[in-house]
């Protein structure tokens, strides 16, 4: 669908009424086709589906049927009820509602519209939301939270009646996480209310728009309805294609790691040609460590800010500020920065480490240069040399075209958990209207009636074989067949804890001055939050890199984490953030094609493809769907590394798996480590000669059953199933979040998900919540799916190259034991030694008295 | 009664620890026996918090009885102690006893019998379980021991008590594991809380001030078969 001015301006006299076409004049501007494509459509009572670039007007093109709208409503006269929201529009962040306030404010005031516009976010002030429910304003600007309370609330079919239209903007990145499950629900909710809502949803590119033009209306409409159970599609394709380049570095490319500091000066150098950069990272740590050697080659002070989220907000608040401004030339940050708000004079784009999947990519850069028709400018810099590859293949791979974002999948039954209570806290209901009504919702769509009755069973009094809490049910069927709250305070405490965003726990880091105990100096500056779990391996004395500086631990106190200043100092504890999102598959099978032509090696750099070239000479290159798998001896220890391409998720589930059946075979594996591209298992057993005999067979190692029992086995314990049924008991409502100020109650006082869930599994294996736990973790941080696609993909296709010594591509992974937690269940390990430590240093027998 | 019993046999002198004089094992499960008097000593069950928290809205799993108790259990059944000694917020309130399933009361009753039962009063439950056999005591003194709820704020020597649900911290290889863990130095001991859904409380916070000796003390964390005695100077915060 290309652009048809002289369509639109036809178009546009027939849907646009006269003070648009006066201010478009005005401006010398004239509509954009698929804005009038989109208001014609949505005239004609349709939801739509916007798909386009950054800068295509999208969020005009999103709100005109509402504005031309309104504009034609005649004013309401002295002593009529005030109308309800007549539009709300829906954002994943807070930041982004606040920002369309200020950029939808204009044309409304230049247009003269008779047009309010508010927000309702979590910073709005109590006694402005209590107006807006009064004195709704025409448009509402908002997120997913937001509109869940606002459902929940007594007053919500009144509050909805006269409601028109929704907008979702950054519609690809809500739909994939629960967020866009509890979304999609309270959607349907809106729906009940208002039968004729139309909606509009605004998505960059996306692989398969058929799933968001399904989730924009009900599927499982009344029988008189004729809705095609898909929203009308636009596609607004075209803006300028973007350079993008990878940086062909005169220094060495690392063979591991993830800091990319060998191309800090090059990188500077480009910061100085250009007028802002914008510098991307995957995670916190590497922000962090290129900040500070960005400042360490800073001979000319140029501004150059960080950006992440775990600083603290008003910090965060002042680099956006002079951002928009335009005083910095560059800013290194994370994903905080990701979605679509618009940031000053950006002329280019660096991205630091693998893009770590094409659509990421294409979005990023996206960031830079806000105006669709000039192209926007990238430049990407690999950390490493498999990160080499990962850049070559999204660039190879049409990296606009080949959008890979995840499938969408079933909803989640702790948000379906979450919903039914705030649908109960707003008004009583009857199960078969709101199963029928829950269906409607894309994700929920082939949720079946035993299960959504388990799901109400357990909002009522957990849902438990053991019938013992009826007398404590917080909703109760009534006589009259409707479901209530069985009293005011479950709604409180519904109101607090609704939302599927699970914070990690984290406490504040504050400064104080060096070697001073914390409770003698409090008065320091709180830098940020960091996660608990990585400041309790830490020890008096450590230091590692925080908010742009070196740090020195000094000890936590209650929620506070005391750190100095320690200028000149070696960070000496490597954060490991983990790259948060694995490879894509798409990528991943591009790296492996790369891999397995030797033609294509020409692009890349000298270094790399001689690299490629020792491999081919000293082992084997994997073919494009094979499994390679390497052994040596190395030290006293021996090796396998394996090749699998599939991201890290499914590689640590992999090496769970590998390790616990090398055990049995005798093998005696010690520890693994996993990461995008490699999995390195290391044993007492000589691994190499076993598989030559056949005892076990790696095609037997690798046998897809691996997938059942030890599957099974595994995961009953692991922490990874502890902690996503932490985050379902939260979102279910099973137990309350934590809130500021709270956390001073102490261990002892709260029970810990862990001990739940030991008693709940091995009393009531099959309980929703457990099922609910399992589906996650399959298709969360196990990537049980991947992984199972791979076993297959591979089966017959195993190569196994026993060598006498390590292969130039093991040595990446190779250089990654040590620096990275190994996994494994070793707790009981670690307790001995530290045991036998005490014993070595006070000699046997003083232990005891 | 049969006195030649599997577990007792199989204690050797280095399971063994000593509390002013008297010597004790400490079982990786959470409780301690004392094998010259036959008594095991078991702290903070916290029976039917479960349901407590579930009358103020929090519906967790109501199997924490049944899996106390499906452990305590087991214990007895290993030591067949001719006493035992339930060392303070047996229930998690006042009304746990009366809450308690019929079938978790049949277990415990049965657990009960045939044995002297003590409950130490602690500050959960203040008063006797209602119909439940045993014996109420505010504390307890035996041999050279001294058995109460709450640790006294001045050094006792020989008392054991419970009250603070002790846990222990390491780090290992940048790795952090932290375990419940008895709590000793020679001369008082602190028990790991024993009920499934209890918490605790690292030894190093300040609500442990001034009851160790601190040259002594000794962190005895709970393994999955056994203890791990680790020294003050290894454990960290937290």
């Amino acid at each position: 669908m290309t652009e048809q001015p002289r369509l639109a301006e036809q178009n546009a006299t027939v849907v646009l009424p006269e003070p648009f076409i006066r201010w478009f004049g005005e401006k010398g501007w004239s509509p954009r086709a698929h804005q009038i494509e989109l208001l014609a459509m949505v005239q004609a009572g349709q939801s739509v589906l916007l798909i386009a670039p950054t800068g295509a007007g999208k969020t005009l093109a999103g709100f005109l049927p509402s504005l031309t709208e309104l504009a034609n409503r005649p004013r309401r006269k002295p002593g009529q009820a005030h109308r309800g929201i007549h539009t709300l529009y829906i954002s994943p962040l807070k930041a982004l509602a606040v920002d369309i306030e200020r950029n939808l404010g204009k044309p409304v005031e230049e247009i003269g519209l008779p047009v309010t516009i508010e927000t309702r976010t979590g910073d709005t002030p109590g006694h402005k939301r209590q107006r807006q429910k009064l004195v709704p304003p025409d448009i509402l600007l908002t997120t997913p939270e937001q509109l869940a309370l606002l459902i929940a609330a007594g007053d919500a079919r009144r509050f909805f009646e006269d409601l028109r239209y929704v907008v979702l903007d950054e519609l690809h990145s809500l739909v994939t996480s629960k967020r866009g499950h509890l979304l999609a629900l309270g959607l349907a909710r809106l729906r009940s209310f208002v039968p004729g809502l139309q909606t509009i949803g605004l998505s960059a590119t996306v692989a398969e728009p058929d799933e968001l033009r399904r989730w924009l209306v009900s599927q499982n409409p009344p029988k008189e309805s004729t809705s095609p159970g898909m929203a009308e599609l636009i596609v607004v394709t075209g803006g300028a294609k973007p350079e993008i380049s990878i940086l062909d570095s005169e220094e060495r490319v690392p063979w591991a790691g993830h800091s990319a500091r060998y191309a800090t000066p090059e990188i500077y150098r480009e910061i100085k040609r250009h007028k802002t950069t914008l510098l991307f990272v995957n995670t916190r740590s590497q922000a962090e460590l290129l900040f500070q050697e960005l400042w360490r080659v800073n001979e000319d002070t140029l501004p150059i800010a960080l950006h992440h989220g775990s600083l603290d907000v008003a910090q965060r608040r002042r680099v956006e500020k002079a951002m928009g401004e335009n005083a910095l030339r560059a800013i290194v940050a994370t994903s905080t920065l990701d979605l679509g708000i618009d940031w000053g004079d950006v002329d280019l784009v660096v991205h630091v480490g693998a893009p770590k999947g094409a659509s990421r990519l294409a979005q990023r850069i996206g960031r830079a240069n806000h105006r669709m028709d000039e192209p926007s400018k990238a430049i990407l810099i690999p950390a490493n040399r498999f990160e080499v590859l990962e850049c070559r293949a999204a660039l190879d791979a049409n990296y606009l075209g080949a959008q890979d974002t995840p499938p969408l999948i079933d909803g989640g039954l702790d948000v379906l958990a979450q919903h039914v209570l705030g649908c109960a806290c707003g008004a009583p209901f009857r199960a078969d209207d709101l199963f029928e009504e829950v269906r409607t919702a894309a994700p929920y769509v082939s949720l079946d009636r035993s299960t959504f009755d388990r799901v109400v069973d357990f909002v009522a009094t957990g849902g438990y074989a053991l019938k013992n809490y009826e007398r404590y049910a917080r909703i109760r069927l009534n006589k009259d067949g409707l479901w209530r709250v069985s009293n005011p305070r479950v709604a409180q405490q519904y109101r607090l804890n609704v939302g599927t965003i699970i914070e990690v726990p984290a406490l504040n880091v504050r400064y104080i001055k060096a070697g001073s105990k914390g409770a003698a100096s409090r008065g320091g500056r709180v830098l940020g939050k960091i996660e608990e779990a990585f400041l309790e391996t830490l020890t008096h004395g450590d230091t590692f890199m925080f908010a742009g500086k070196v740090l020195r631990f000094e000890g936590i106190r209650e929620n506070e984490c005391f750190v100095s200043n320690a200028p000149g100092s070696d960070a000496k504890v490597p954060y490991y953030g983990g790259g948060k999102f694995p490879l894509s598959t798409y990528l991943a099978e591009q790296v492996r094609i790369m891999l397995d032509d030797p033609q294509r090696w020409k692009k890349l750099p000298e270094q790399v493809a001689d690299w490629l070239r020792f491999q081919a000479d000293k082992s084997v290159l994997p073919k494009r769907n094979d499994l390679l798998i390497e052994t040596f001896p190395r030290g006293n220890r021996h090796y396998l590394v394996a090749y699998p391409f599939e991201g890290r998720l499914a590689h640590q589930t992999l090496g769970m798996l590998l390790t616990r059946r090398l055990d049995r075979t005798g093998a005696r594996p010690l520890g693994f480590v996993a990461t995008d591209y490699a999995l390195a298992i290391w044993s007492l057993g000589d691994m190499g000669t076993m598989f030559k005999a056949r005892k076990p067979s790696l095609s037997a190692l690798f046998d897809q059953d691996m997938l059942g029992d030890d599957l099974e086995a595994w995961l009953a314990d692991s922490w990874l199933l502890k902690r996503t049924f932490r985050n379902c008991a939260l979102i279910s409502g099973l137990i309350e979040k934590r809130h500021p100020g709270q956390e001073k109650s102490g261990r002892q006082v709260t029970v810990s998900t862990d001990l739940i869930y030991d008693v709940l599994r091995s009393h009531e294996p099959d309980h929703i919540l457990l099922q609910a736990t399992r589906a996650d973790a399959a298709t969360g941080l196990l990537d049980v799916s991947r992984l199972a696609d791979m076993l297959s993909r591979i089966q017959g296709r195993i190569v196994h190259k026993a060598l006498e010594q390590i292969s130039p591509l093991a040595v990446p992974i190779m250089l990654e034991i040590g620096k990275m937690p190994v996994n494994g269940e070793a707790d009981e390990t670690l307790l001995m030694d530290a045991a036998t430590l005490v014993e070595e240093a006070m000699g046997p027998g003083m232990v005891e008295e | 009664m049969n006195f030649s019993l599997a577990r007792t046999s199989l204690i050797g002198e280095a399971d063994l620890v000593g509390i002013a004089g008297e010597r004790a094992v400490c079982d990786p499960r959470g409780v301690l026996y004392f094998p010259e008097f036959r008594l095991l000593a078991v702290s903070d069950l916290h029976l039917e918090k479960g349901s407590s928290l579930a009358r103020r809205g929090t519906l967790i799993p109501p199997y924490d009885t049944g899996a106390t108790l499906l452990r305590l259990q087991a214990v007895i059944a290993d030591y067949q102690p001719s006493m035992v000694i339930s060392l303070g917020d047996s229930f998690h309130d006042g009304g746990g006893a009366g809450r308690m399933h019929a079938s978790f009361r049949e277990r415990l009753e049965a657990l009960m019998s045939g044995r002297d039962w003590f409950w130490v009063a602690g500050n959960h439950d203040p008063e006797a379980p209602a119909d439940l056999p045993g014996e109420t005591v505010r504390e307890l003194a035996i041999g050279s021991l001294l058995f109460r709820h709450e640790p006294s704020k001045v050094r006792v020597e020989g008392e054991i008590a419970g009250h603070l649900h002790p846990c222990a911290r390491i780090v290992q290889q940048g790795r952090s594991v932290r375990r419940r863990c008895f709590a000793g130095d020679g001369g008082r001991m602190i028990m790991p809380a024993f009920g499934a859904y209890t918490g605790s409380l690292n030894v190093l916070d300040r609500a442990y001030a001034g009851l160790f000796r601190l040259d002594t003390l000794m962190a005895y964390m709970l393994g999955v078969d056994r203890i791990f005695a680790i020294s003050r100077s290894m454990l960290r915060p937290g």
